[in-house]
């Protein structure tokens, strides 16, 4: 980051090799490599950048352990500039978790465990995963941060957490198959996530980075359209294409501050509020007959 | 008989389709799938019809030219137009070919069961062409690739081991009134988007007649069937006959086999596909 205030993102739109770890951390410091030329100082990765999505029985082969060789490895891409990425964590318990972590100066910041699983459809994650159980904010270089997964921000709760709890943005890796033909120009998933990516950073004023990958697994297109969003739901830069790019954006981290004075949204929430009526609505449900 | 309104009529809007994004998404899966497999080239049955010429063109365009390969593999009782549009369409591309006329084969083993009827004689014939593209998918280092619509694997149309068989196929996703959408829009010439639709595995064979339905109206029923998971009385409901619903549900139900693999002896802790579940495309 510069003094001025200002952040030079990337997100490397990726293709990983399903099941390679191997080939999958060379290709990743590569991106590094080449974000850092940019004078990118964060660089996002897709949902399981490392491994590739549609894993199924591989999905214990393709975990590492926060203690370990291999975790150093990751940490070391992040010595120039800072790195978010997607893996398979193993818990000590022996329990996977489908895993984002934030890297930076060398050392893990942060890691998210993906707690929405989807299980229905196409998707099957419930089954090889355990879900996470918790939405924190972190500290960064640059500011309050906090990572969903994909699927998590098809949940109004967990961005809203983190909301409040004062992120500066929201950073979503993404593995998001392509489905939904009609006679649109963009896939039916593709025009959902910009609407829900773009409600988010307008309705919680927080930046949004949305990297999601491409290329095919199974039969299955992974749509690309990376974007990053501003605090007032515009769209800043985006890569409409489902081919590999590294989608670069300067963020003017004072923009927060400026669309909350204009929309104090944040400062008008009634968080008690909240509280009590989830509460009410929860004991009424569980007490409920069958 | 009159030709089905492919091209005329207008399409039932929810299974109307943007071609350029479905070209694109199709001929990257075919270049991704093929190459990541350590292929470059296809073979293909080219019968002249509009499914094998759609997939015939979105291969040109993913693998180029030199990399296509047009089976064209005639019976005696073959329409000689569907050689002429099979040619044609191998002329338009500038693609291979190889063509062979499968009759002294197919003649070699119908003489030692006369009795056959048509289905048998019609199963032996796809299943023929089958081998053939699997001998040629491995003379020429190729995949061969399908050219099943999903409104076909969804009502068992086709033959198992067959015209079923391929490594991959790209319009397995698409009703067949897609079919017609896309292959219009990629510049399949006009005279197959609109002819009949039909096996051709004897004289005068038409899928409408065989079926007992016209395809605009069998997409129909299965968008509301399969892809919005309509209940048999909302079909009712929304105006098909209750005849129709029945004879598309059972067809549907009863050719479930078609679409699965063998089913397996259950025995071990971990059985193939069962509890023994890896992607296809592990570790590409």
């Amino acid at each position: 980051m510069s003094d001025n205030g200002r952040l030079s993102v990337a997100l490397a739109q990726i293709d990983p090799a399903l099941g390679d770890r191997g080939r999958n951390l060379e290709r990743h410091r590569q991106w590094v490599e080449q974000a850092a030329e940019t004078g990118a100082s964060l660089l996002v990765f897709p949902e399981l950048s490392l491994t590739g999505y549609f894993l199924k029985d591989l999905v214990p082969d393709s975990a590492i352990q926060l203690d370990s060789k291999e975790m150093r490895d990751l940490a070391a891409l992040s010595t120039k500039l800072d790195v978010v990425l997607g893996a398979v964590i193993e818990s000590p318990d022996h329990r996977y978790f489908n895993a984002s972590l934030y890297f930076s100066r060398g050392e893990l910041l942060h890691v998210h465990r993906k707690v929405y699983l989807p299980t229905y459809g196409m998707f099957d994650e419930q089954r090889y995963f355990a879900p996470g159980d918790r939405f924190r904010s972190f500290a960064t270089p640059f500011g309050r941060a906090g990572m969903l997964v994909c699927e998590d921000i098809w949940h109004l709760s967990s961005a809203y957490i983190l909301s409040l709890e004062g992120v500066d943005m929201i950073i979503c890796p993404s593995s998001s198959p392509g489905r939904g033909i009609t006679t649109d120009e963009r896939l039916g998933t593709a025009e959902s996530y910009a609407l829900v990516c773009r409600t988010y950073a307008q309705f919680l004023t927080t930046f949004f980075l949305y990297c999601n990958r491409v290329g095919f697994e199974d039969g299955a297109n992974f749509w690309g359209g990376s974007m990053v969003i501003g605090p007032n739901g515009d769209i800043i830069a985006q890569h409409q294409d489902a081919d590999e790019a590294l989608v670069l954006a300067t963020l003017d981290l004072a923009d927060v501050r400026r669309e909350r004075l204009a929309n104090p949204l944040l400062r008008d929430e009634r968080l008690e509020l909240t509280i009590n009526e989830l509460r009410r609505v929860w004991h009424e449900r569980t007490r409920k007959p069958y | 008989m009159s030709a089905p309104a492919s091209l005329t009529e207008p399409v039932f809007p929810p299974l109307a389709i943007n071609p350029e994004l479905v070209r694109g998404i199709l001929v990257g899966f075919i270049k991704n799938e093929v190459r990541k497999v350590g292929f470059e080239r296809v073979v293909l049955n080219l019968s002249g019809g509009v499914d094998s010429s759609l997939v015939a063109f979105l291969a040109t365009e993913a693998l180029g030219k030199d990399n296509v390969k047009a089976l064209i593999l005639p019976y005696k009782d073959s329409d000689p137009k569907s050689r002429s549009d099979a040619l044609e369409v191998v002329a338009q591309l500038g693609i291979r070919h190889l063509e062979i006329d499968i009759t002294p084969q197919i003649d070699a083993y119908l003489a030692r069961v006369p009795e056959a009827d048509q289905v048998r004689r019609g199963n032996k014939m796809a299943r023929e062409r089958m081998t053939i593209a699997y001998d040629q998918s491995v003379a020429w280092r190729a995949l061969v690739i399908g050219t099943s619509n999903k409104t076909e694997l969804l009502l068992g149309y086709g033959t198992i081991y067959g015209d079923m068989a391929s490594a991959i196929n790209p319009i397995g996703d698409l009703y067949k009134t897609q079919v017609w959408q896309l292959a219009d829009a990629v510049g399949v010439p006009t005279a197959i988007v609109q002819k009949a639709p039909s096996a051709d595995l004897w004289t005068g064979q038409s899928d409408e007649t065989e079926l007992g339905f016209q395809y605009r109206m069998i997409d129909q029923l299965l968008y509301y069937l399969v892809e919005r998971r309509y209940t048999e009385e909302e079909l009712k409901r929304q105006g098909f006959d209750e005849a129709f619903i029945t004879e598309i549900m059972r067809r549907v139900r009863e050719n479930q086999y078609k679409r699965r693999l063998p089913v397996i002896a259950k025995l071990s802790s971990r059985t193939i596909d069962r509890d023994f579940r890896y992607p296809r495309d592990w570790g590409r």
